[in-house]
């Protein structure tokens, strides 16, 4: 390794992408640029062969539902905890909500190690122009850097390594929490009030369309997307629910302007375990 | 065909290392020391957005004298090579070691090959992870590294700043005191600085992944005071008697760098709260 310094025509400026590419040239893969890669056709990962959503990519590992909402003071975001190859699991404790930087955070639906490739340079990303710069990006630059990097991975998406993220940040220049998703082809929309996404996504989003209102406190919103993971679970097999037998619990973090936290796992079971309690009276008739 | 004058090589890196000298010299000191709880580093610069000193990556920070432009484009330079390490490998392998080798090398290179060589000095420091085993390095427009121990002075006029430190320098000083001495012996004994005359900033222990930090005007203002005095209140009184951090909190999220490389210290009682530093578990 030597000094990366560039002629003044070539600098990549506070890109950290731009920066590996121009300094691995050609050989930016090495370094591990996860974007603009491009498969053989027809290559894969092997494994299984059925299945119509990823016809070549059944044995790699895929994640699946995240839930965001908007409360009064910031986001939650919150995911569960389950990756699956076809029809088994493949990992029972996958995280898939990650801080992005101080202020925001990211989840990600998709193809397991591309999607946490590109969380890494994400976040790699947002610190580096904030050093190179001087200043963090604005909320909303995040979330078009983040775009970017969907629609780099394009090339892949097509070959059944789909990475689809939710973006959930606090703007500390407008002083709210925003929320945004993606498509595979890297299109960003901000969502008002609430989005789920990945496979149990629907369900989620019918269950927080049924408890949303707005100005929800912090502690109604987390018990809203526990309530929307945990019926996302129950309706879709890839979705995993909690797991008090290996302690295994979703990742609910809050994002306000206080910056980023992750709630305790034992705070996650408690609400688990309220939730079921309400849900075990319902069914009895009880009063709830 | 003409041919060129013959000039002895003692000579032209005599002149050439008398230039460089003379073009740091224009520039203002800068002292960077070690206290109870990491690296204190302190510049004379009155701009308040054109930094001597900036991180470079969780635990390293950079800090230039001389000319601006020049030692930007190496600090740059320096968070380049440590985002792209601490990618391709882990971050823990980002290390101010071998940062300081690659500026050496750059700066003896220009200093040999080039006609002008850069009026820099420049100084790497790494906080250790566990014990005090913090890192200085100290390095000179010819390329030359300099292993610090305890402090080091970079700028034109070091040989007296040295002189006044030395006699003040005591191992395991709190902060506020660290700032005290630091500033006298950067201001010499006929002048005050006043903390807009300053930039300072910290790689302090418990903050979180990233152990940088700058300290604000107020923040200066509180540790400047002198420990009997009562200005600054109970704060100082905190600030000077446990070494904690300066209470005066610019609570961050403005966009600014300074706003993001905050603490999230148990010993702030009675300032306006804090962003939360990243949580270690960053993950990936």
């Amino acid at each position: 390794m030597s000094l990366p310094l560039f002629p003044t025509g070539g600098d990549p400026g506070p890109s950290f992408v731009d920066l590996l590419r121009s300094s691995a040239g050609s050989a930016g893969e090495d370094v591990g640029i996860p974007s603009g890669r491009v498969l053989p056709p027809g290559g894969g990962g092997g494994g299984g062969g059925g299945g119509d959503a990823y016809p070549n990519m059944v044995g790699v590992p895929h994640g699946t539902t995240i839930v965001a909402l908007r409360y009064a003071d910031g986001v939650v975001l919150a995911g569960d905890r389950r990756a699956t190859e076809g029809y088994s699991i493949a990992h029972r404790g996958i995280e898939k909500v990650f801080p992005a930087d101080r202020y925001s955070a990211v989840g990600i639906a998709g193809a397991a190690g591309p999607a946490v490739d590109m969380v890494r340079l994400f976040q790699t990303q947002l610190e580096h122009y904030e050093k190179v710069e001087g200043l963090t990006l604005s909320l909303e630059g995040k979330a078009n850097q983040l775009a970017q990097m969907v629609r780099a991975n394009l090339p892949m998406a097509m070959e059944g390594l789909a990475v689809v993220p939710l973006f959930a940040g606090y703007d500390t220049r407008r002083r709210l929490g925003r929320i945004f998703s993606y498509d595979v082809a890297g299109g960003r929309y901000e969502e008002i009030e609430y989005h789920a996404t990945g496979s149990g996504g629907r369900d989620a989003r019918t269950t927080i369309k049924l408890g949303y209102r707005d100005g929800l406190g912090v502690n109604e919103a987390v018990e809203l997307a526990v309530k929307a993971l945990y019926q996302a679970a129950d309706e879709d097999s890839a979705t995993g629910g909690p797991d008090p037998l290996r302690g295994i619990y979703p990742v609910v973090a809050v994002v306000d302007e206080d910056g980023y936290r992750r709630l305790p796992d034992e705070d996650v079971a408690e609400r688990f375990a309220s939730l079921l309690s309400s849900l075990q009276r319902t069914r009895r008739g009880e009063p709830s | 065909m003409t041919m060129p004058y013959y000039v002895a090589p003692e000579q032209v890196m005599k002149d050439r290392a008398e230039y460089a000298q003379k073009g740091i010299a224009r520039g203002r000191s800068l002292v960077a020391a070690l206290y109870g709880n990491g690296v204190l580093i302190v510049a004379e610069n009155p701009s308040r957005t054109l930094h001597k000193i900036s991180e470079i990556y969780d635990r390293v920070a950079f800090a230039g004298a001389g000319r601006y432009n020049e030692f930007d484009q190496l600090r740059v330079a320096g968070v380049r090579h440590a985002d792209t390490k601490g990618y391709a490998y882990s971050r823990e392998d980002v290390d101010a070691r071998s940062l300081a080798n690659l500026y050496a090398q750059f700066l003896g290179q220009v200093f040999t090959h080039e006609m002008k060589p850069l009026e820099v000095e420049i100084l790497v420091a790494e906080l250790a992870t566990d014990d005090d085993n913090h890192q200085l390095y100290h390095i000179a427009y010819d390329g030359t590294v300099v292993d610090e121990v305890d402090f080091t002075v970079l700028g034109g006029d070091s040989a007296t700043i040295i002189d006044r430190l030395s006699s003040s320098y005591r191992s395991g000083w709190p902060l506020a005191e660290a700032v005290r001495h630091c500033v006298a012996a950067l201001a010499g004994p006929d002048r005050t600085l006043e903390p807009a005359d300053l930039e300072a900033a910290v790689l302090e222990q418990g903050n979180g992944r990233r152990a940088f930090r700058r300290l604000s005007n107020e923040d200066l203002a509180v540790l400047m005071a002198p420990p009997d005095s009562g200005v600054g209140a109970t704060a100082a009184g905190e600030a000077a008697a446990d070494d904690s951090q300066p209470a005066e909190r610019v609570a961050g999220g403005e966009g600014s760098s300074d706003g993001d490389s905050d603490p999230a210290s148990e010993d702030t009682d009675g300032g306006p709260p804090v962003p939360p530093a990243l949580p270690e578990s960053e993950g990936l």
